[in-house]
């Protein structure tokens, strides 16, 4: 006979009685439903996550997790998070972020948290425009994009949010999308999995501000032919019958047909582990390429990379096995001294 | 106060009770290093000192220039020294551009010696001079002591086969050891300081010995100096003391607050002058389980504080004046979210870059006020190098007992000054208790305490604790989100009413001098030396002065609206446009008149003196 474990929690373990503010049709909504099962499904003791956000829509999102939580202030949540785990390496730490509060106010701490490898998972809810400020273009909108801060259009380039990550030497880089629900789910426990910081992009629709942002991607029909998934070991194809690929051509990719002498073995098989960073900055760049389609999954996954807090927390035992715990009584004379007698 | 004793012949002893001595030249010349060295030998000596490090914020300006004159000043004396000293009774210059900066401070028939190797034409002219003082009678009212330091250094070192730069990098200790002989120390805590310090490169022991031994004999031999003094130690209250300056004392003060909590202590800071020795000196007790984090930029370093304190650590973060305005925000969030943090302020002149190197006191009102919003902090002053180590341990005791962020208030001239300390007993450091929420009973996260109005600290990890915090307003007790319009009046005033409540928890004022009389000089932060100075000059000529030097500046101690009743009338110095008196005004309504100077140096104590002299005529 053998004894089943229990599982500890369900998804509603994960729910709170706070009124849920955003608005209906929310693609926040699904993001917090994935988090919610995927947190039940990772059987960690629910004390041991802490759910830090920033501002913005999507940074209200501890609010609505029964976990510890921490609605910080504008782009600094991978700061607040990286001081609460350096010294609680043990916990669980996810941060809910969106495209301006990561990527605009919190650019900078953004990419530090990432290239120091800061145990954190970030979930960064892009929908390419200003939510809770009523409809600004933000740091992925399109370029010349109409908004009620840009009447004429905008004249700023959009940041590639994975290719910062490659770029800021992230190891582990991902991205799915709000309402592929089984995907979305898939990715967050790989990243729940990694060691290290994890960036995981979703595309998210902003039903009031900018409906349809990622209607391409999203839309039943379109989908198949304008979306790759990436799986680590299988080759890279796409289309409603699966009849494209990318092929490696030199340093670079292109799109080809499969039949007429070309087969699965000409692609491109998806190596998440990929020493070169060059190799997920080909396949973080392709979406923005006529006939190229939109990459989700693991861009990249480094394992091998030491977290942060672990370096620092060794350092601490290290110099108190070198060199014994400190003394204050001795600390406070150190140096020279000397005694003045009564 | 002096006496002669005869030694050899020709040569008189003088015994005095105090002296104050300036090593000035290029930034490139080692003065800090010379300085630094003199004072720990007379501290060692057993006199009691104050020093004035007075550097430029440039690494290194074109050599020989005014802008890279650096300069370290030593006052030690027999008795209590409050203040490096106003005017100079010996002046070290080592080239033109340091004599001339320097020269108006010197006493007249003051000591001055010069690196005569470097009052040559293109030296004078980096300087801007266009004659040479040493032959147009300009230092005819001071004891001139021309000297081929660069020369005479090379001769010395001769033997090892240096080359001449190398060689020239060593003169600064052949002034030093003429200084030693001039005021009759030991080289031993040098000599053993070299030792120490290049361990692992004899060479430059060797050399910087030879040239400290080649200045030392050099006044015995050549009798160029007719006279040299004694300065006895100290009557120091008995103890063990040693020498520290205002940073270092910080930095041990946390180390102190965070083993007598039994909590990690995290410092989040991002290098910034005159602050980041705090962070140097916290990054080397990693035995002390000390977590440092030198963080992208000024906001990380105060928000990794706050995530650290939300962790259940002693969360602090160290910066200066431009460094605290970008903390801004992340203070107002510690205000909203009740969580337990130390800012130090290592105050420099501004506005902007303004003066990074040299000290003021003009964030006062920045520290009290500069949130957006109600956002009270209470805010703390250390009041000489040695106070900031007890300054550090109340605002770490205040921070965790009453659950909100605390300001410290230090200035450059605190930080790298320094003074004597006497070491204190582990055993008589003050009880810092923490408690941990662990029971979920009845647990609600702004749940508060009814004395101090704190709410619990309650870790994440804690099982049965989940609960979230944040900066939107929230409703008292439960911390649900909230913005009923009385609600927000409730937690505001309730958030005053929390850092009120501190003056609950610190001493009462006991003015120095006369508790009641002519005149009441209050004041914060480091001047606190010239003050003392001057009302001691001034109570021996009769009048009746008292002092209340604010360790506290928010809230007050209690009863100091009383106090300000006893006497005639308020004198507020400060080194800002008048801050503290403006509060002072404003909130007692009383006819304080303020004495200003902002000029990156800290008052004379003869300018104290002047001012008391005009105020009770």
């Amino acid at each position: 006979m053998t004894t089943a474990t229990l599982p500890l929690y369900t998804k509603k373990d994960f729910q709170t009685d706070q009124e849920i503010r955003w608005c209906p049709g929310c693609g926040d909504y699904a993001i917090l439903s994935a988090v919610q099962s995927v947190f039940a499904d990772l059987n960690i003791p629910k004390e041991k996550f802490v759910v830090v956000s920033g501002i913005g829509c999507s940074s209200r999102f501890p609010y609505y997790m029964n976990t510890y939580g921490f609605h910080t202030i504008h782009g600094r949540a991978p700061a607040v998070a990286t001081g609460l785990k350096i010294v609680r390496p043990d916990l669980e730490v996810w941060v809910a972020t969106g495209d301006g509060d990561s990527l605009s106010i919190g650019g900078n701490h953004t990419i530090h948290m990432l290239r120091r490898n800061v145990g954190l998972k970030v979930l960064l809810f892009n929908n390419r425009i200003y939510g809770l400020t009523k409809g600004q273009y933000s740091p992925t909108s399109e370029i010349g994009k109409k908004t009620k801060s840009t009447p004429y259009g905008t004249a700023d380039r959009p940041f590639n949010p994975i290719s910062l990550a490659i770029g800021s030497e992230a190891t582990f880089v991902a991205r799915s999308v709000d309402v592929f629900q089984t995907h979305l789910k898939d990715t967050l426990k790989k990243a729940a999995a990694h060691k290290g910081a994890a960036y995981i992009e979703i595309l998210q629709n902003c039903n009031i501000f900018n409906d349809g942002a990622w209607e391409t991607i999203t839309e039943k029909d379109a989908r198949s032919e304008h979306v790759v998934q990436l799986d680590h070991g299988k080759p890279l194809i796409f289309g409603k019958n699966r009849d494209k690929g990318i092929r490696l051509v030199g340093l670079d990719l292109e799109v080809v047909a499969l039949g007429n002498g070309i087969t699965e073995k000409d692609l491109l098989v998806h190596d998440e582990h990929h020493p070169r960073a060059s190799y997920a900055f080909l396949l973080a760049h392709m979406e923005s390429r006529p006939g190229f389609p939109t990459p989700i999954g693991v861009l990249r996954s480094w394992g091998d990379v030491p977290r942060y807090e672990d370096v620092i927390n060794a350092q601490l035992q290290e110099v108190q096995a070198r060199r014994g715990k400190g003394d204050l009584a001795k600390l406070l004379r150190a140096g020279d001294t000397w005694e003045v007698k009564a | 106060m002096s006496s002669t004793i005869t030694t050899a012949p020709n040569r008189k002893r003088e015994v005095v009770d105090r002296a104050v001595i300036r090593f000035c030249g290029d930034s490139g010349d080692g003065m800090q290093i010379t300085g630094s060295q003199f004072t720990n030998t007379v501290a060692l000596y057993g006199n009691d000192l104050a020093t004035l490090p007075d550097f430029p914020a440039e690494i290194r300006a074109p050599a020989g220039t005014l802008p890279g004159v650096s300069g370290f000043q030593v006052h030690f004396s027999s008795n209590d020294v409050y203040t490096p000293g106003d005017a100079v009774d010996a002046l070290v210059a080592m080239n033109p551009a340091a004599l001339k900066m320097n020269l108006p401070d010197l006493k007249k028939n003051g000591i001055l010696i010069i690196n005569l190797d470097d009052f040559k034409e293109a030296d004078l002219r980096k300087a801007q001079m266009t004659s040479n003082p040493v032959e147009d009678h300009t230092l005819d009212g001071y004891r001139l002591f021309s000297v081929e330091l660069t020369r005479l250094t090379r001769v010395a070192l001769k033997e090892l086969g240096l080359d001449a730069m190398s060689s020239d990098r060593c003169k600064n200790f052949f002034a030093l050891g003429m200084c030693y002989w001039l005021y009759n120390r030991s080289m031993e805590p040098t000599l053993h300081w070299l030792e120490e310090k290049f361990k692992k490169k004899p060479g430059i022991v060797q050399a910087n010995r030879l040239a400290m031994q080649a200045g030392y004999s050099y006044c015995e031999a050549t009798e160029a100096f007719q006279i040299s003094y004694e300065i006895p130690p100290a009557k120091l209250h008995p103890g063990t003391y040693r020498n520290i300056s205002g940073n270092t004392a910080l930095a041990l003060g946390f180390v102190a607050a965070s083993q007598k909590a039994g909590v990690p202590l995290f410092l989040g800071s991002y290098p910034i002058t005159p602050a980041s020795d705090i962070l140097h000196e916290l990054s080397s007790y990693k035995d002390f389980g000390v977590i440092t984090f030198q963080a992208e930029d000024e906001i990380a370093a105060i928000t990794s504080a706050i995530g650290a304190a939300y962790a259940g650590a002693l969360g602090i973060t160290s910066t200066s004046g431009p460094g605290m305005a970008l903390k801004t925000e992340a203070l107002g969030l510690a205000v909203a979210v009740e969580l337990p943090l130390v800012i130090c302020d290592i105050q420099r002149g501004g506005p902007s870059t303004g003066l990074p190197t040299k000290t003021e006191q003009a964030d006062l009102l920045q520290a009290l006020f500069g949130r957006n919003s109600e956002a009270p902090i209470p805010v703390l002053a250390p009041s000489s190098p040695g106070d900031c180590f007890w300054i550090a341990l109340e605002a770490s005791r205040i921070a965790i007992k009453h659950m909100l962020p605390v300001i410290i208030l230090s200035d450059g001239y605190l930080a790298n000054g320094a003074e004597p300390w006497r070491i204190p007993a582990v055993e008589d450091l003050p009880e810092i208790p923490v408690h941990f929420e662990t029971n979920p009973e009845g647990f609600t996260p702004y749940r508060r305490d009814p004395v101090t109005l704190s709410r619990p600290w309650a870790v994440p990890g804690t099982p049965g604790l989940e609960h979230r915090i944040g900066g939107l307003e929230k409703q008292d007790v439960t911390g649900n989100i909230n913005y009923e319009p009385l609600n927000h009046e409730h937690m505001v005033r309730l958030r005053a009413a929390k850092v009120e409540s501190v003056a609950l928890d610190i001493p009462q004022i006991i003015p120095e001098g006369d508790p009641s009389g002519d005149l009441l000089i209050v004041a914060w932060g480091s001047t606190h030396g010239p003050i003392t100075a001057a009302m001691k000059s001034h109570r021996e000529k009769g009048r009746r002065i008292g002092h209340v030097h604010l360790r506290h500046l928010n809230p007050f101690p209690s009863n100091l609206g009383d106090v300000l009743k006893r006497y005639r009338k308020v004198l507020v110095p400060e080194m800002n446009m008048g801050q503290l008196v403006m509060i002072l005004r404003a909130k007692f309504l009383v006819d304080a008149q303020g004495y200003n100077k902002i000029q990156g140096k800290p008052f004379k104590t003869s300018e104290i003196e002047q001012k008391i002299e005009e105020m009770l005529g």
